[in-house]
């Protein structure tokens, strides 16, 4: 079994700030590997270096083999991507969202129409695939977006607050689906989430990154037995601290901020 | 190859399915049409410049382009915004088949707003001087789609967020479509203007496109073409590479 991800020394400077502090790891393939931190701890920041769409200050990265800064198309052909913030064309359907994603990542028309509808079904909205986007609750918005980074059947899924606004039926059913995935296909799931019990019941192997350093890693398990904790949540609240993190409005929030003033209401 | 087709497509479906879009950008030149085309009419015929409506049809259409061109290219930064862009830059293409499927949508929802004005223009008393030379002027009409959403595309992948976007339509939109010939004729300006006007993409664009709808040429029918043609391969070239620099 390779690894699938190796990140060793990496750093991300924002001006001054130093967003991601000299951080290293390994995920194996197969593997499904929680990256857990408070908000603004710096792993939205790694997952960008790790999907090609932000520059390292320096470090390297080495993806399914390939370097993300020099060999883009090798690596973006490798993985699936939920963001964390919305990514879906509001003015498009269900359907032609998939249909387009699956034109860019080339899957042969009969196998893409064939796996659409199987994913739409899985996520529960084959009924709804002919609707506007803009229709969309929250909740389903983020199933649609989870089941379009299945599509191309990366050989990674990189899932940045995967749950977020889910129910729970919803939230285990993917899950489950996602652990299925890992262990008959081997795929490699590297993700991030703030609901601790989730990350101790799918994580294989959890690292813990506060303030842009990586603070602990090891098994759920290992975590718990070294905080001396009976949950991953006290275990992590030990490891990170009680202080709540004050989150610098990005402009990117800005920038989304305006267009709800612009656009009106009713967006997630 | 596909890649392009579907982001170019994807334009022309957000495009027919928003009609607010659709009639809004036709205000514009349809209140410049009619406030100058007869506000001037009989002044322009006085000084001995003939039917004015034949002389500012050309440039409406153009003007009609021109901001829905910029538009188009600048929409990057609504993707970027509601969080499209992430969906298409991480996918396994390269950054000029995104660039180019942009593009072509963007200049065909503008050639298509220019098609809807040049109708309007016919309506209001637009007099074409020689109908064959009609596909002549679809061609400068696509020309000068193609060069501004360049344009738009350099900005859209420069800028982070619309607080430009006034900045860009008054500083830079608004004198290009001003000084390039498309309300008042170039000849007989004071020379710094003629100068301008000569520095201005968007004259080689009106030109053209007067020249084969109106038969009036400053310049000339291949001067108009290979300027054209050249300014839009290197602003396909610069917004390419603006946009491949783009980061999240
Ligand atoms: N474009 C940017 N410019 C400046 N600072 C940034 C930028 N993007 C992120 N940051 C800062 O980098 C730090 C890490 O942000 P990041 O988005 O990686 O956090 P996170 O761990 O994903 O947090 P959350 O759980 O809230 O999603 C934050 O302090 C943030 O303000
Ligand atoms: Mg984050």
């Amino acid at each position: 079994m390779g690894e699938m991800i190796v990140v060793q020394d990496l750093v991300k400077n924002y001006g001054d700030f130093c967003a991601v502090n000299h951080i290293a790891f390994t995920v194996p393939e197969g593997k499904i590997f929680g990256f857990l931190g408070p908000n603004g701890a710096g792993k939205t920041t790694t997952i960008k270096m790790l999907t090609t769409v932000l520059d390292p200050t320096s470090g390297s990265i080495r993806v399914n083999g390939h370097d993300p800064t020099r060999e883009q198309r090798a690596v973006r052909r490798s993985f699936g991507i939920v963001f964390q913030d919305p990514s879906l064309d509001d003015e498009l359907t269900a359907q032609e969202n998939m249909d387009l994603h699956g034109i860019l990542y080339g899957v042969p028309r009969a196998e893409r129409l064939k796996r659409i509808d199987m994913l739409v079904d899985f996520v529960g909205l084959a009924d709804r695939k002919n609707d506007f986007v803009k229709q969309y609750s929250g909740g389903m918005k983020r199933r649609l977006e989870v089941a379009r980074a299945l599509l191309h059947k990366p050989r990674i899924l990189f899932l940045d607050e995967p749950t977020i606004g889910l129910d729970p039926q919803t939230r285990n059913h993917i899950w489950g689906y996602i652990q299925q995935l890992s262990k008959e296909e081997n795929v490699t799931v590297f993700f991030t989430t703030h609901y601790m019990e989730e990350a101790d019941r799918v994580a294989d192997d959890v690292a813990v990154i506060d303030h842009g350093k990586i603070v602990a890693e090891g098994t759920p398990a290992e975590l718990k037995a070294k905080t001396n904790a009976a949950t991953l949540e006290d275990a992590f609240i030990a490891l990170t601290g009680h202080a709540i993190r004050e989150e610098e409005a990005t402009s990117a929030d800005r920038m989304r901020m305006m267009g709800k003033v612009w656009r009106g209401a009713g967006r997630r | 190859m596909n890649a392009i087709y579907i982001l170019c497509l994807r334009q022309l479906k957000r495009y027919i399915r928003s009609p607010a879009r659709i009639i809004g950008s036709l205000g514009q030149p349809i209140l410049f049409l009619i406030a100058l085309g007869f506000g001037f009419k009989a002044m322009f015929a006085k000084a001995g410049g003939g039917d004015y409506i034949n002389f500012l049809s050309p440039g409406i259409i153009s003007m009609a382009i021109l901001f829905n061109a910029v538009f188009s290219g600048i929409e990057i930064i609504w993707d970027r915004q509601f969080g499209f862009l992430k969906e298409t830059l991480v996918a396994p293409v390269s950054r000029l088949e995104i660039v180019l499927g942009r593009t072509l949508g963007g200049a065909i929802v503008a050639m298509a707003q220019g098609t809807v004005v040049f109708v309007i223009c016919v309506i209001a008393g637009f007099r074409i001087a020689n109908p064959r030379l009609v596909p002549v002027a679809i061609v400068f009409m696509f020309l000068i789609a193609l060069l501004f959403t360049s344009i738009g595309t350099v900005f859209g992948s420069v800028l982070q967020d619309m607080q430009g976007f006034p900045l860009i339509i008054n500083f830079l939109v608004m004198p290009l479509f001003f000084f390039s010939g498309a309300i008042f004729s170039a000849s007989g300006l004071p020379k710094a203007l003629q100068f301008a006007l000569r520095l201005n993409p968007l004259s080689y664009g009106v030109d053209g496109l007067r020249g084969s709808l109106s038969n009036v040429f400053v310049f000339n029918m291949a001067t108009d073409f290979v300027v054209l043609t050249i300014l839009t391969a290197i602003l396909l070239g610069v917004g390419s590479y603006f946009f491949s620099k783009i980061q999240l």
